[in-house]
């Protein structure tokens, strides 16, 4: 602790901080625009001037920048000052030179910091007569607009997209009053972590170019805590609403997961929503015959099936905890799949396994950036969890700030940090198929066939701690080499990391990856575990105890169950396109419950309309095991209901008693917590329906927000009854507590005089640090006490390439590999064609070209794809695109052959 | 006048060959120094002359080097950079040095350079002088021919490396952390400091940065003697001073003169006082980001102290005259907008207020300024003040402004209140 004089009064603050942070985290109100909690100082807009004295006999001071200035014992300075608010307005006024005055139709109004900082300093008068400088913009692509006349010249953006996310497409150009950010020339974007431009930018030169389309104030947006769905990271973040269509998201802030950050699938995948490909209206009958119809309807039409207790159901790793805990209560729990595919649901399980019974515990986001050695096994981070990879970029930074520390740099020194850093990077070995986004920050990649990566891991767990099983003497000769260097390194860290996943689908990588972790634990070593899941909710879905797909697909085949209930899932997506419609056809009965119209819900005898995240309540579980709720941004529309309250009326229907006591979400949860321990903790996630504060539910609309006795003036001018919200302690209206809610409510960041999103600030115990009462979210699954579980031992023997066949393994992308972001117009159109990579030395045994088109035979498939070539495929693989929607599902990895495609020259 | 960095330049004659310098007792310093001397006995000596910065800043030279981390277990490589970047408006002394005497240059690098251990030196030159790069690669070749460069030189444990780099160039550049940066390839933006360049200077290593003229003191010092430079100069500063004179003075020139000269001695001895039909009206002492000096002033000598005392600054040392028939707002005005041009865009107060600042003086030199144009200009001046921008270029640019306010104003009142400028 250090105490210094803010004003003449005494403060004590953390020890290692800058006045600024010091001010901000006191709660004074100090304008910045340059500094960043995430990303420090480097003084550049000098808007932060404060006075410091000497001592307290010192009556003039001198103006320092408190974002530049160490907050040491004994500092004293003053924000009241004269001579540093005048200076401060000057700033302001500079910064309003060249700023122009169109607030009111840009779309940063209203939630814009310079708008805020330039009230705080009290410029209000404009004296410059000149010209002001304009630029031409440019187009940066679907994500991101720039309107570069606003610019005040900052440098978070870029800052932000070279320094913190690694982007290399994005620079700074020219100088003086004309300094420019943005591409070479025009183009999109490329880093993946583009949507943060609009979020760091403190004014509205980078703005969200989704929103554009169907633009909305800040203050007119209803909005809810909420968690994204797109990978298995689980993100915190902010949808917006209004007219009930989606507007936008934004990053909820949470200290231990995403931080302030998003990336641009999880920001621009919220399309789906609006997406004329939902669901509205309850459906029956099959195939051409389906027609819309009324809830009643449907729901008595499904019932008798489901009365006869011959219903098995399918739940859905993209569906909330709560909704496939319902669907397994009405099919019973030996009738309840996991919806993943077979693949997918065997790793998952081994991945629940591994956390359960190991003595590593997993690793959060916030871990991961704290990492100071790195081993990552057979996962592309980049592409599956690609905030994960973000996080990894600031974890190779850890070991080099030692060179910082022995110049006495302080660490939020950001620009002299980097100067004596240089290139110096923290350990990150990747050991991946092929090439990842991430391998520009590693200290060295490795290249192989799946199981030779994992034979890397067995041998790397052995090289740390010699009871580990052998991996035997064969093997690429360049990863037999990195295994030592990889297990001294981890040996020597302080926090050790190991990453791996389903991505490759394979089960020996995630053994592997456990052994190493496992390795390290037994050598002393405080290692963590980050196994990414595939999706939003597949370890939740793996704690429910489901079966998996082959099964329910056998019970079907063997007459044993006649119908199926399908949650949010399309089952098209998780095994054979053949065995799915065998399965479907041979089900007398067919219900699915789903917010998109897809082929499943097309073979469906009942479909039942679900809200999707936005408009639903629930809990997902990310790969760290941690349970986070999101809550219903707005009530759904017409006949669109929760999956769960679908299924407690099917359950109702059916005769069930025990349905009639769901009247809420809370409800369920309990129900949950009480049929399945692994979730006891759920109920704790976020405080229930009944917490009020002052008798006051969270308001999900802003105080300002405008038009509610005339935005349905159009229908009728009597203002509705605001729509009831049982399953929450959250109003749909803006009548409500609008303060700090505890921080699993937090609708929005808002605080008076901070209207921008740098209001997060004060809901901060420290400035950059946890929020007040804790990050939301709960982890489940914690190593047991006393745990030492056996070494998996099945080393997989070295990859031998057969003739005229190649391991065809999965290829994911950010953009396109995942089912409901693709449908978002932005991320569709970034989305890569379905495609085969071959190493270029390949392409002739293969009998193919680059630009050329194959066709691939992967067991009784043949399709056509083009053909990439890509030198970091390993010899005798084929790396195939994972997910797309426009390509069948296929079994990787999988042995496969290629031959020329027959519309090929 | 004994010429001491200027004895072997003539500007009618190519500039000396190694075996010309040599015959001068060039590189002497250098091989008694490698034999005799350690590393902390040169810094002693430089710091005891007293040698300061030539480059503008004026600080002193032996208290810079001994900011560097010394011994065997300092961060390597170190480096010594010379500040071959000479863009102040109306300096051109290292031009001379570099194009009339290059050898004298390397072995005042060399000497340097050793006196703080460092294992590489550049020369960042600037891109347009095409001369002196031409002449300094010879020199540099040539020292490297002889075994005053590269690995032990003279058979001596000390090795050391010797690049020119021509640099893309810009005022900026000059500044010593500006130039860092342009020298690794990135903006030649500023840093901030502390960190100190003798820290984390070049790449982040222990670096020092010193002007030429600065460097090209060394060997003299070396080889004559703490004593003798001190006494080189008038007022005790030491050492000689590169002095140049520009504006409508009979006769604009750089001459080599003790440090201390009084500027009515330079002005009229040795620039032959102001043309025919103009009168002296101020000038700007030591380039121009120093602050104007007028005719009360012409009798203080021409030193570091002297010239703060007197309001101003030494600088560069090469004084830019300004003459009645001249508008000092015009002036003022190619000043300002020298420097709003040459901002980097870093800080606020600098790429704004000067660009600000410029527009004013431009309006009341089309006869757009405003009464209240005057103090708002003052105010620019007063509020980029030291500290309160990110480097020392808005400061320094903001001494002609607020001088030319105190000296001139009435020319400036003059152009609000007959809506145009006067000289036109």
């Amino acid at each position: 602790m250090a105490r210094i004089f803010i004003d003449g009064r005494p403060c004590d603050v953390r020890d290692g901080i800058n006045l600024l942070d010091a001010c901000l985290s006191l709660g004074y109100d100090l304008p910045y625009f340059c500094w960043h909690p995430a990303m420090g100082s480097v003084g550049a807009c000098r808007q932060c001037a404060v006075k410091q004295f000497r001592d307290e006999h010192d009556t003039r001071g001198r103006l320092v920048m408190a974002c530049m200035t160490a907050a040491a014992d004994t500092t004293r300075l003053s924000i009241d000052d004269p001579e540093a608010r005048e200076f401060r307005t000057s700033v302001g006024e500079w910064l309003m030179v060249h700023h122009p005055h169109d607030c009111p139709v840009c779309d940063e109004g209203g939630e814009c910091h310079l708008q805020d900082m330039t009230v705080m300093d009290n410029h209000t008068y404009r004296r410059y007569r000149g010209t002001k400088r304009t630029f031409r913009n440019q187009d940066l692509g679907p994500f991101v607009n720039q309107e570069m006349n606003r610019c005040i010249q900052c440098y978070r953006c870029v800052r932000f997209y070279r320094d913190y996310a690694g982007g290399r497409d994005f620079d700074v150009q020219f100088l003086r009053d004309r300094v420019f950010f943005g591409r070479h020339r025009d183009g999109v974007l490329e880093s993946p972590f583009s949507g943060n431009l609009v979020e760091v930018c403190p004014t509205g030169v980078f703005t969200d170019k989704t929103l554009k389309r169907h633009f909305t104030r800040k203050w007119d947006e209803r909005t809810a805590p909420s968690v994204c769905v797109h990978c298995a990271v689980g993100c915190n973040t902010v949808p917006g609403e209004r007219y009930l269509r989606l507007r936008r998201i934004r990053a909820r802030f949470n200290h231990d997961v995403n931080g302030y950050f998003l990336c641009d699938r999880g920001r621009y995948g919220y399309e789906f929503v609006n997406d004329v490909r939902r669901l509205r209206a309850p459906r029956v009958g099959r195939g051409p015959d389906q027609r819309d119809a009324t809830a009643a309807d449907a729901v008595e039409r499904a019932a008798p099936s489901l009365a006869a207790g011959r219903a098995i159901g399918i739940g859905s790793p993209r569906a909330s905890i709560e909704a496939n805990f319902a669907l397994r209560s009405l099919v019973g729990a030996g009738r309840f799949f996991s919806g993943a595919s077979e693949a997918d649901h065997q790793l998952a399980a081994l991945i629940l396994q591994i956390l359960r019974t190991g003595p590593v515990p997993t690793a959060s986001l916030h871990d991961v950036e704290q990492a100071d050695a790195v081993f990552v096994l057979g996962e592309d981070v980049a592409n599956t969890a690609p905030m994960l990879a973000l996080a990894l970029r600031q974890s190779v930074r850890r070991q080099p700030m030692a060179i910082a520390d022995r110049l006495h740099i302080p660490e939020w020194d950001d620009a002299a940090v980097r100067e004596a850093v240089q290139d110096a990077k923290g350990p990150l070995f990747i050991a991946t198929p092929i090439a990842t986004h991430l391998d520009d920050a590693a200290t060295a990649a490795v290249r192989g066939a799946p199981d030779d990566l994992a034979r890397l891991g067995f041998a790397v767990a052995r090289a740390i701690e010699a009871s580990a099983p052998v991996s035997g003497s064969a093997g690429p000769g360049e990863a037999r080499d990195h295994a030592g260097t990889i297990a001294g390194t981890l040996r020597e860290a302080a926090r050790p990391l190991i990453v791996s996943g389903t991505g490759c689908g394979s089960r020996a990588m995630i053994e592997a990856a456990a052994n190493v972790a496992w390795a390290l634990h037994r050598a002393g070593r405080p290692a963590r575990l980050a196994l990414i899941a595939p999706e939003c909710n597949s370890l939740g879905v793996a704690l429910a105890d489901a079966g998996g797909l082959d099964a329910a697909f056998d019970a079907i085949d063997r007459g044993t169950a006649d119908t199926i209930v399908v949650l949010e899932n399309d089952l098209y997506r998780r095994a054979a396109p053949a065995a799915v419609r065998r399965v479907l056809d041979r089900a007398a009965h067919v219900i699915a419950i789903d917010h998109l119209a897809t082929a499943t819900t097309a073979a469906a005898d009942v479909v039942l309309p679900a809200g999707t995240f936005a408009e639903s309540d629930g809990t997902l579980v990310s790969y760290e095991g941690r349970a986070q709720r999101f809550f219903q941004v707005f009530p759904p529309d017409g006949e669109v209901r929760e999956s769960w309250r679908w299924i407690r009326d099917l359950l109702a229907a059916a005769g069930r008693t025990d349905a009639a006591a769901w009247q809420t979400l809370d409800d369920i949860t309990a129900a949950l917590a009480s049929a399945l321990p692994a979730f006891a903790a759920v109920a704790g996630v976020a405080p229930p329906a009944t917490f009020r504060i002052a008798g006051l539910k969270v308001a999900r609309e802003p105080h300002r927000y405008s038009g509610r006795t005339a935005k349905y003036a159009g229908v009728t001018v009597h203002e509705p009854k605001p729509p009831d919200d049982p399953d929450s302690a959250l109003s749909f209206t803006m009548e409500g507590y609008t303060g700090q809610p505890p921080s699993a409510l937090i609708p929005r960041f808002w605080s008076p005089g901070w209207n921008s999103v740098q209001s997060v600030n004060t809901y901060q115990t420290e400035v950059g640090g946890p929020l007040r009462g804790g990050d939301p979210g709960v982890r489940l699954v914690e190593p047991p006490a006393g745990s030492s579980p056996a070494y998996f031992k099945d080393v997989p023997p070295p990859f031998e390439r057969r003739a005229g066949q190649w391991l065809c393994v999965p290829l994911h992308h950010i953009f396109g590999s995942e089912e409901l972001s693709a449908l978002a117009p932005g991320v569709a159109s970034l989305a890569p064609q379905p495609y085969v990579a071959l190493n270029p030395d390949d392409l002739a045994s293969a009998g193919v070209e680059a630009g050329s088109e194959a066709t691939v035979t992967i067991g009784d498939d043949t399709f056509r794809l083009a053909v990439r070539a890509a030198p970091s495929v390993p010899a005798g693989i084929a790396g195939i695109a994972a997910g797309l929607p426009s390509h069948p599902w296929l079994p990787l990895p999988a042995l496969g052959r290629i031959r020329r495609g027959e519309g090929a020259r | 006048m004994p010429r001491v960095l200027t004895a072997n330049i003539d500007a009618n004659q190519p500039p000396p060959d190694r075996s010309a310098y040599e015959r001068r007792g060039g590189y002497a310093a250098l091989r008694d120094t490698l034999r005799t001397l350690s590393p902390a006995d040169v810094q002693a000596r430089v710091k005891d002359s007293g040698l300061r910065g030539r480059g503008g800043a004026g600080f002193p030279t032996g208290q810079k080097w001994s900011f560097v981390p010394m011994g065997p277990a300092a961060p390597r490589p170190k480096y010594l950079v010379v500040n071959a970047d000479e863009m102040e408006p109306g300096t051109f002394k290292d031009r001379l040095l570099m194009e009339g005497d290059p050898h004298q240059l390397v072995e005042g690098t060399i000497l340097s350079a050793y006196a703080i251990e460092a294992d590489v030196a550049y020369i960042f030159l600037r891109w347009a002088y095409r001369l002196a790069a031409e002449r300094l690669e010879r020199a540099i070749a040539e020292a490297y021919d002889a075994h005053y460069l590269g690995p032990h030189i003279l058979g001596s444990g000390y090795s050391l490396e010797l690049h020119l780099h021509v640099s893309a160039g810009r005022y900026m550049c000059g500044e010593e952390t500006g130039l860092l940066n342009a020298l690794e390839g990135k903006r030649g933006n500023p840093r901030a400091k502390p960190p100190f360049p003798a820290l984390s200077g070049l790449w982040g290593k222990p670096t020092v940065v010193n002007n030429v003229e600065t460097l090209c003191n060394v060997p003299h010092i070396l080889s004559k003697g703490v004593d003798w430079f001190k006494q080189a100069s008038l007022t005790g500063e030491g050492g000689t001073k590169l002095y140049g004179a520009s504006g409508r003075v009979k006769r604009p020139g750089l001459w080599e003169l003790p440090l201390g000269t009084p500027m009515r001695e330079i002005l009229d001895d040795h620039a032959g006082g102001m043309r025919d039909g103009v009168q002296f009206r101020g000038v700007l002492p030591g380039g121009a980001s120093t602050d104007f000096l007028v005719g009360d002033h012409l009798d203080v000598a021409m030193d570091f102290a002297s010239m703060q005392k007197a309001g101003s600054r030494l600088g560069t040392g090469t004084m830019i005259v300004l003459d009645d028939r001249t508008c000092p707002v015009g002036m003022v005005r190619n000043l300002e907008e020298f420097f709003a041009q040459e901002s980097c865009g870093w800080c606020t107060p600098c790429w704004s207020g000067l660009h600000w600042a410029a527009d004013m003086l431009r309006d009341l030199e089309e006869g757009r300024g405003e009464a209240a144009d005057l103090d708002r200009l003052a105010a620019q001046a007063r509020l980029l003040a030291p500290g309160h921008t990110y480097c020392a270029l808005a400061p320094g640019a903001a001494e002609p402004l607020q001088s030319a306010l105190k000296y001139f104003r009435d020319d400036f009142e003059r152009h609000v209140r007959e809506h145009r400028c006067p000289w036109q």
